[in-house]
C-alpha cells in the first residue's frame, strides 16, 4: 500500500512538474506559434528557383514585393534577369594597385543590402600581409591605420571566386546553389536550409551566414534587386557575391568597380577577346588563390603598375 | 489485433513503473522542457545566440552528431558476434544494442535538426518532397543511410520483440537478411558521416584519407563503452540477464579499437608534423595552440591521456576480470572520444579559418542546454524501448 | 556657360570621359591668359600659381605640356594641339605601356558599363599632373570581429 501511495505520490509530482515546465515552455513557444500564425504559406510551399514556371515566377515576384513593401514600407523591385547568352563573367584584380581602402567593401554592403546589424556581414574581406609572400595565416583582416597604402605593406581583397568547380555547389545537398549559365555561383534564400555545409567546403570564405534576422535601415536599402541577388534576405540563411546579378546582366560593372578608387578591380565577359579581363590574361600573367586545390575561379589576380 | 495488442500492452508496460523510474523521467522530461525553451529562444534570434560564426560554422551540435553517429554504428559489434558467430552471451542482449542504435540515430538527427538554420523547410531534404542533390553531396547520402539505418534498426527489434510477444519464433529466413544488411550499413553511417568532412579540400584538417578509418576506430570505442555501462545499469534494475562474459566480449573488442584508433592518431600526427606543411596549423592549434590561441589544447590533451590510459586499463583487462576498472575505463573512452570526435575534430576544421582567421570556439548556455535536452531525449528514448524490451524478453510481457 | 558646352563638345571624342579634374574656377585658362603675353622663360612663378609645385615628376616647365599659344589646350611634343580630354596622349609619350594598358582597360578605372558604354578616368583624374603618386586615404573601418557580433537584447514579449 505505502508503495502505491508513493507511486502516486511521484505521479502527482511529476505532473506539477510538467505544467511548471509546461507553462515555462509556453513562453518561447507561445511566441513560435505567434509566428506560425503569421506564416505565409505561400512562402512555406514555394519551389526551388530552378523548377518554376514562368507564371509562378511571376506570381512570385508579385507576393514578394508586397512583402518588402510591408516591411520597409518602400517599393523594392525585385528582377528575375536571366544571364546573358555567351557571356561568362570573370574578374580581375590589381594587387599592385589595391591600397587596402575597403571602399569596395562597404559599397558592396550599401548596394547588396547586407545586414548592417546585430550581425554585419560583408561579401569583400581584405587582408593586410606585410611585404612577402601570399601567407593566409599571417593575414591581418582587422588593419585600421589612420592612412593606406602604408609602405611595407601590400592588400588582397578576397570575395566569392566563382569557381567553375565550385566545392559549394557540389556539396548543398538540396542544390539550393548552383552556377549559372553566365558563370555566376548564385544562391536560392528561400530554398536554403541553412546547414552551411558549403560554408564549410568553401576554401576562400566566399559565404555567409545571416546569424540572425539581417537589419538594415528602410531609408538605406537598395531598391533595384534581383531574385538571386541583393534582394532582402531572412534570417538564417547562407548568402554571397554574386558579382552584383542585378547590375552585371544589364551590362553594367558591379558595385565594387565602381567604387574602387585605384581602378584595381576589373571586370568583364572572358569569352569576348577585347574584355578587360580577357586583355589582362592575354597579356599579364595572372594568378588564382589556392590553385592547388582545383577549384579553378573565375577570379584572376595580377600584379601590374 | 495482435499488433494492437502489443501497442497497448507496450504503452502501458512504459506508463507503470516504481517512484525511481518516475522521478528518472521526470527529470530528462525536465531537462528537455529546459531545452526546448532555449530551442525556442534559438529559433527566435537564429543561430546568433550560438557562438559558431561564419569563421567556426559548425560547432557542438554538430560534434555531438559526429559522436552519435559512432555509437549508432557501434551497435554492429554486438550484431556480429551474436548473429554471425552465435555467441550466447550477447545474443541474449543484441536487441538492447539495436535499440541504442535506433535512440543514437534519433539523436543525431535531433542535432542535425537544431543545427538547421530553418528547419521549417525541412521538407526540401525529404525525398520525394524535395531535391536531393545526389549523387554529388555527402549530406544528402548522409541523410539517406542515416534514415535507412533507422528503418533497420526499427524494424529488427520490433520484429524480434513482437515475435517474443505473441510467443512465435521469430522467421530467421525473413528478417536475417535485414540482419546481415545492418552490418555493412553501420559502416556505411559512420564512413559517410566521415565522408562529410573529408573531401572538402579547403579544410586541410579534415581532407585525409584515414579520417573515415579514424571515425570507425574511436566508434567502436565509445559505443561499447556506453553500452556497457548502460548495460550494467539495466541488470542493475531489472532482473533481466546481462553475462559479465558479454560485458568482457566487448571490452576485448574496445581494446583493440583503441589500439587501432591511438595508432591512427599517432599516424596522423607523425604524418603532419614531420612534412610540416602550411597545412599544419590546424594541427598546431589543436595539440599546442597556435599565435597565442590555444582554448582546445587542454582539451585534447585530457582527451589523449584518457584515451591512453583507457587502453591501457582495457589490456589488463584480459587478465583481471574487475568490472569497476571496466566502467572506469569505460567512462575514460567515452569522455576521451567525445573529446577527440566531437570539439577536437569538428572545431580545428575551422581554425585557423580558410583566410588564416583565428576564432576561438566555444560553446554558448543555449547551445550547451539544447545538446542536454537531445541526450535527454536519448535516454527518454532508449529507457522506455529498453523497459518493453526487458519485459519482453524475461517474458514478464506476453500476450494474453 | 562656356565650359559646359566645352564639355559637351569633347563627349564624343575617341574615348568617353568624365570632365578633366581642374581647380574650381581655373578653366578655360584664357579667361585670363586672353591677351596677357606669354613669358616663356623658366622661372621661378611669383603672381599666380605659386601653389602649383611640381613634385615627382621630374623637372618640368608649364609649356612642356601646356600650349603657350592657347592655354585652353595641351601640346605634344611635336608641337601638336590637344584637348584637355585627350591628355592621355600627353601623358603616354612618356608612359606609353601604360597608356597601352589603359586603353585596353588594364590601367585606370572605367565606370558604366562593362557591355556598352563606359566612362574613363584620365590619367589626371587619379594623379595629380603637378604630384601624380595616388595620394592616401583614410581607409573605411574594419569589420566587426566575431566575437563582438552579439544580439543585442531588445526587450522582447518575455
Amino acid at each position: 500500500m505505502k508503495e502505491e501511495s508513493d507511486i502516486n505520490l511521484t505521479r502527482r509530482l511529476l505532473v506539477k512538474t510538467l505544467m511548471a515546465g509546461a507553462a515555462a515552455t509556453m513562453l518561447p513557444l507561445s511566441q513560435a506559434y505567434g509566428a506560425a500564425s503569421a506564416i505565409d504559406w505561400a512562402a512555406f510551399f514555394q519551389k526551388r528557383f530552378q523548377e518554376l514556371t514562368p507564371q509562378e515566377i511571376g506570381r512570385l515576384i508579385i507576393r514578394l514585393e508586397a512583402k518588402y513593401k510591408k516591411t520597409y514600407g518602400r517599393d523594392i523591385k525585385v528582377k528575375t534577369t536571366p544571364p546573358i547568352d555567351n557571356v561568362e563573367f570573370a574578374y580581375a584584380l590589381n594587387l599592385s594597385k589595391c591600397i587596402g581602402c575597403r571602399r569596395c567593401v562597404y559599397s558592396c554592403a550599401q548596394e547588396n543590402n547586407l545586414s548592417r546589424k546585430p550581425h554585419q556581414i560583408h561579401y569583400i574581406r581584405v587582408l593586410r600581409f606585410q611585404s612577402g609572400p601570399i601567407d593566409f595565416e599571417k593575414a591581418q583582416h582587422y588593419y585600421d591605420p589612420r592612412e593606406v597604402p602604408e609602405t611595407g605593406y601590400f592588400y588582397v581583397p578576397v570575395q566569392c571566386q566563382h569557381c567553375r568547380k565550385a566545392p559549394c555547389v557540389k556539396v548543398c545537398p538540396i542544390k539550393a546553389t548552383w552556377t549559372e549559365k553566365d558563370g555566376t555561383v548564385v544562391v536560392d534564400y528561400d530554398w536554403c536550409i541553412g546547414c552551411r555545409y558549403c560554408m564549410a567546403a568553401c576554401p576562400y570564405k566566399g559565404r555567409n551566414f545571416n546569424w540572425a534576422e539581417p537589419q538594415i535601415p528602410p531609408e538605406e536599402i537598395n531598391p533595384n534587386t534581383h531574385y538571386l541577388g541583393n534582394r532582402p534576405r531572412m534570417k538564417n540563411v547562407v548568402e554571397k557575391c554574386t558579382f552584383c546579378v542585378h547590375r552585371s546582366r544589364e551590362g553594367r560593372y558591379p558595385a565594387c568597380v565602381e567604387a574602387c578608387p585605384v581602378g584595381a578591380r576589373k571586370f568583364g565577359n572572358l569569352l569576348d577577346i577585347n574584355s578587360e579581363v580577357r586583355q589582362i590574361i592575354e597579356t599579364k600573367r595572372v594568378f588564382r588563390l589556392k590553385e592547388d586545390l582545383n577549384t579553378d575561379p573565375r577570379f584572376f589576380y595580377f600584379f601590374h603598375s | 489485433m495482435k499488433l494492437f495488442n502489443f501497442i497497448c500492452d507496450a504503452t502501458r508496460e512504459v506508463i507503470k513503473g516504481g517512484p525511481l523510474y518516475y522521478s528518472w523521467m521526470a527529470f530528462l522530461l525536465l531537462v528537455m522542457i529546459f531545452a526546448a525553451n532555449s530551442y525556442g529562444y534559438q529559433l527566435e534570434h537564429g543561430l546568433l545566440v550560438t557562438n559558431m560564426r561564419d569563421q567556426v560554422s559548425w560547432g557542438l551540435y554538430i560534434a555531438n552528431f559526429t559522436f552519435m553517429v559512432g555509437v549508432a554504428a557501434a551497435a554492429v559489434l554486438l550484431v556480429i558476434p551474436a548473429y554471425i558467430y552465435d555467441f550466447q552471451a550477447i545474443k541474449e542482449i543484441v536487441i538492447l544494442g539495436e535499440l541504442m542504435a535506433f535512440t543514437a540515430i534519433i539523436m543525431c538527427l535531433a542535432f542535425i535538426m537544431v543545427d538547421l538554420g530553418r528547419p521549417d523547410r525541412f521538407w526540401h531534404i525529404l525525398p520525394g518532397l524535395g531535391i536531393l542533390n545526389l549523387p554529388f553531396s555527402m549530406l544528402s547520402w548522409d541523410f539517406i543511410v542515416l534514415n535507412g539505418y533507422l528503418v533497420l534498426n526499427m524494424l529488427i527489434p520490433f520484429y524480434l520483440l513482437y515475435t517474443g510477444y505473441i510467443g512465435q519464433e521469430p522467421n530467421k529466413k525473413w528478417i536475417m537478411p535485414f540482419i546481415i544488411l545492418s552490418i555493412p550499413w553501420a559502416i556505411s553511417i559512420h564512413t559517410v558521416t566521415a565522408f562529410l568532412y573529408n573531401p572538402l579540400p579547403g579544410r586541410p584538417f579534415w581532407n585525409t584519407a584515414i579520417l573515415a578509418p579514424r571515425f570507425l576506430a574511436s566508434a567502436f570505442c565509445s559505443g561499447p563503452a556506453i553500452i556497457v555501462l548502460v548495460f550494467q545499469i539495466i541488470r542493475r534494475f531489472s532482473n533481466i540477464k546481462i553475462q559479465d562474459a558479454a560485458l568482457f566480449k566487448l571490452a576485448e573488442m574496445m581494446a583493440y579499437a583503441m589500439f587501432f584508433n591511438l595508432f591512427l592518431l599517432v599516424a596522423e600526427l607523425f604524418k603532419e608534423y614531420y612534412s610540416a606543411t602550411v597545412h599544419l596549423a590546424p594541427m598546431q592549434y589543436l595539440m599546442q595552440g597556435l599565435h597565442g590561441h590555444n582554448a582546445l589544447v587542454p582539451w585534447i590533451w585530457t582527451a589523449i591521456t584518457l584515451n591512453v590510459s583507457a587502453f591501457v586499463i582495457f589490456l589488463l583487462l584480459r587478465n583481471i576480470r574487475n568490472l569497476k576498472l571496466l566502467n572506469i575505463g569505460c567512462v575514460m573512452i567515452i569522455i576521451g572520444v567525445w573529446i577527440e570526435k566531437g570539439m577536437g575534430l569538428i572545431v580545428p576544421g575551422f581554425v585557423p579559418d580558410t583566410l588564416g582567421e583565428i576564432y576561438e570556439y566555444l560553446p554558448s548556455s543555449t547551445e550547451v542546454m539544447v545538446s542536454l535536452g537531445i541526450l535527454a531525449l536519448g535516454a527518454f528514448i532508449y529507457t522506455t524501448l529498453a523497459k518493453v524490451a526487458i519485459a519482453i524478453d524475461t517474458g514478464r510481457l506476453r500476450r494474453q | 556657360m562656356l565650359f559646359l558646352l566645352a564639355g559637351n563638345s569633347y563627349a564624343a571624342k575617341e574615348f568617353s570621359v568624365p570632365y578633366p579634374p581642374f581647380s574650381p574656377g581655373i578653366f578655360p585658362c584664357m579667361a585670363c591668359h586672353e591677351g596677357l603675353d606669354r613669358n616663356r622663360n623658366k622661372r621661378q612663378l611669383a603672381d599666380m600659381h605659386q601653389e602649383i609645385k611640381i613634385i615627382r615628376h621630374g623637372e618640368r616647365w608649364c609649356y612642356d605640356c601646356h600650349d603657350a599659344r592657347n592655354m585652353d589646350r595641351l601640346r605634344l611634343a611635336g608641337g601638336k594641339q590637344i584637348r584637355f580630354e585627350e591628355s592621355y596622349h600627353l601623358c603616354g609619350q612618356c608612359h606609353g605601356n601604360i597608356l597601352k594598358d589603359w586603353k585596353k582597360g588594364i590601367h585606370g578605372k572605367r565606370t558604366g558599363n562593362w557591355q556598352g558604354e563606359k566612362q574613363y578616368l584620365l590619367c589626371v583624374h587619379c594623379h595629380d599632373p603637378h604630384n601624380p603618386p595616388f595620394k592616401p586615404i583614410r581607409p573605411e573601418p574594419a569589420p566587426v570581429k566575431p566575437e563582438k557580433t552579439l544580439l543585442n537584447r531588445q526587450p522582447t514579449s518575455k
